[in-house]
């Protein structure tokens, strides 16, 4: 049901991007979708690869700060108000959204974005109970 | 002008002679009054009555910023308290800082040694002397002004701070004599020209600057700032205060220790043996009229030598060099000590944190800003932002609560603190001074 995140810590220094990317590259793991958040010292590179687990290994042997975290894809439907849906169902539920953004790929005609909630079981269930399709982990890294 | 004649132009034999029998005179009562120097000379096989010429300083135990800690706070004091009428600290961080006391007659002889500095800094008795050094715990501030009033002079006790009103006083009351940190005077030149105050129209003549370390540089950058001829000025409260040593107006190279009171060596900071004059090392000193807090070989830290030659302005007392570093690791960041293992110990203390750290000093607009680099760890990485950004300001707050002092707080990646020889970096200081 979730789906592995690797979040990376980087200093806000010219080429730390172009060396997770080149680690990644000489690995065969490949980049599904990225987000960086940052402030002026430092950034976090949140990515969605082919396969975590291995890219855990690879980057944390070359000597990166890295994170797995438990994330959810949401199929959100795409047409005006379709994320508004989800976020008012969220918002109802009082379930806290500690940051989100979105996949590159779509599913079929919907568009996928990527959560991380602070209840991710709360937030499941409540989305599920109103008819929210929520992508399996091994379904997402193959969009 | 030379306040002191007969003493600070003493022939150094009959400076020699006074200088052994006070020696003498402070480690009899040093022994019979101060447990800690009892148990030090008996640790070191020594009395008093051992000391037979200068020479035999040699065979005295050293004292160190540590054993003060560890007789916090009024442990090494030689007198009851009944007679000690000023207390003193230093700005020393750690929790415990060091506490210093004065008897009647310390008060009036450190008077007596300010004047002399004053004076070697061009300071008469007609003189209107602003002084800016902090007033409170720590000495600089009323060490400067009793010296000034003892000299006779008009003093404007206007302590540090408000930077906007000490350049209205200085263009209202016009005083000739500027005594305060180098760093301060400088950011007093800049906001008296965003003022559109010109020093050239004040009436300054002399600056006697210290309590933190300066260069040549500076003083030149001073001297055209200002317009004024700029002397260096060292103390510490653990010896006395300012007006230990000062420089002479003339020659304004090196400053004249105040030997009748102070007998100034230097060591070899890792043999710890004494070195003669003209090679550089520790400055370490020993107080032979002090009361209250006599102290016995205290390791300054202080880097420089001595030069005994004799001097133009007539002064026979030894020059200590400028100050050129430290035998420790200490900073001194915006007047305020910090050695790095307080900030090693904060971090150790502080959750989700390896000590693994460098420390960056900068002065920006001549004043200090240190920056602790930390390195991020596996365990401390979470993958918000907003908590990494509590755990800087966490850090940050910790050391502020801690060492009194405001820094910045960098989380940097693993590994990215230099390591020379396998052993990390943990100061880089890149102000110029």
């Amino acid at each position: 049901m979730l789906v592995k995140q690797i979040s990376i810590f980087l200093e806000n220094k010219s080429g730390r991007i172009a060396e997770v990317t080149s680690v990644l590259a000489e690995a065969g793991i490949n980049i599904r979708t990225l987000s960086l958040a940052d402030t002026t010292d430092f950034g976090v590179l949140r990515l969605i690869l082919s396969d975590a687990d291995e890219a855990e290994k690879t980057l944390k042997n070359a000597g990166l700060t890295v994170r797995k975290t438990d994330v959810v894809a949401v199929e959100v439907e795409d047409k005006p108000g379709g994320l508004n849906n989800i976020l008012d169902i969220l918002g109802k539920s009082e379930v806290n959204i500690e940051y989100m953004y979105t996949y590159v790929h779509q599913a079929g005609d919907n568009a996928v974005m990527i959560f991380k909630f602070t209840d991710i079981e709360k937030a499941i269930s409540r989305l599920g109970q109103q008819g929210i399709n929520i992508i399996d982990g091994s379904t997402v890294y193959d969009l | 002008m030379i306040f002191d004649v007969e003493y600070e132009t003493m022939p150094r034999e009959a400076l020699e002679t006074i200088q052994l029998k006070r020696l003498q005179a402070t480690c009899e009562r040093a022994y019979a009054t101060v447990p800690f120097y009892r148990k030090k000379f008996d640790d070191a096989k020594v009395k008093p009555a051992d000391i037979k010429s200068l020479d035999d300083i040699n065979r005295l135990p050293f004292t160190t910023k540590q054993d003060l800690r560890d007789n916090y706070p009024f442990g090494m004091f030689a007198t009851p308290m009944d007679k000690v009428i000023r207390i003193h600290a230093s700005s020393g961080t750690t929790g415990q800082p060091t506490v210093v006391g004065y008897t009647k007659k310390d008060i009036d002889t450190w008077a007596s040694l300010m004047a002399r500095a004053l004076a070697a800094g061009g300071a008469t008795k007609d003189d209107i002397i602003h002084n800016a050094y902090g007033y409170g715990l720590f000495t600089g501030g009323l060490g400067v002004h009793y010296g000034a009033e003892k000299l006779g002079a008009s003093v404007i006790p206007v302590s540090g701070g408000n930077t906007k009103r000490q350049i209205i006083i200085m263009k209202d009351f016009g005083p000739t004599i500027l005594t305060a940190t180098p760093s301060y005077t400088l950011h007093l030149a800049e906001v008296a020209e965003e003022m559109g105050v010109d020093f050239k129209e004040l009436k300054f003549k002399f600056g006697i600057f210290g309590a933190e370390p300066w260069s040549e540089k500076m003083r030149e950058e001073i001297e055209l700032k200002l317009n004024i001829t700029a002397v260096d000025i060292y103390g510490l409260s653990e010896v006395m205060g300012p007006g230990v040593a000062n420089e002479c107006f003339q020659a304004k190279k090196g400053l004249h220790v105040f030997e009748d009171h102070f007998i100034p060596e230097i060591i070899d900071e890792n043999t710890l043996e004494s070195q003669p004059f003209g090679t550089s090392g520790e400055l370490v000193f020993t107080t032979i009229t002090k009361e209250a807090f006599p102290i016995i070989r205290y390791r300054t830290r202080d880097i420089t030598m001595l030069n005994p030659e004799p001097c133009i302005c007539g002064r026979t007392m030894v020059r200590m060099n400028r100050v050129s570093g430290r035998s420790d690791d200490m900073l001194i960041i915006r007047g305020v000590n910090v050695f790095p293992s307080q900030i090693e110990s904060v971090l150790m203390e502080t959750e989700g944190v390896d000590p693994h750290y460098q420390l960056v000093v900068d002065r920006a607009d001549n004043l200090d800003m240190l920056t602790v680099m930390v390195e991020i760890g596996e365990a401390s990485f979470f993958d918000e932002v907003k908590k990494l950004q509590h755990l800087e300001q966490t850090i940050t707050e910790n050391i502020k609560e801690t060492l009194g002092v405001s820094v910045k707080t960098k989380l940097v990646e693993p590994k990215s603190i230099a390591r020379s020889e396998g052993k990390a970096v943990r100061v880089i200081d890149n102000r110029k001074i």
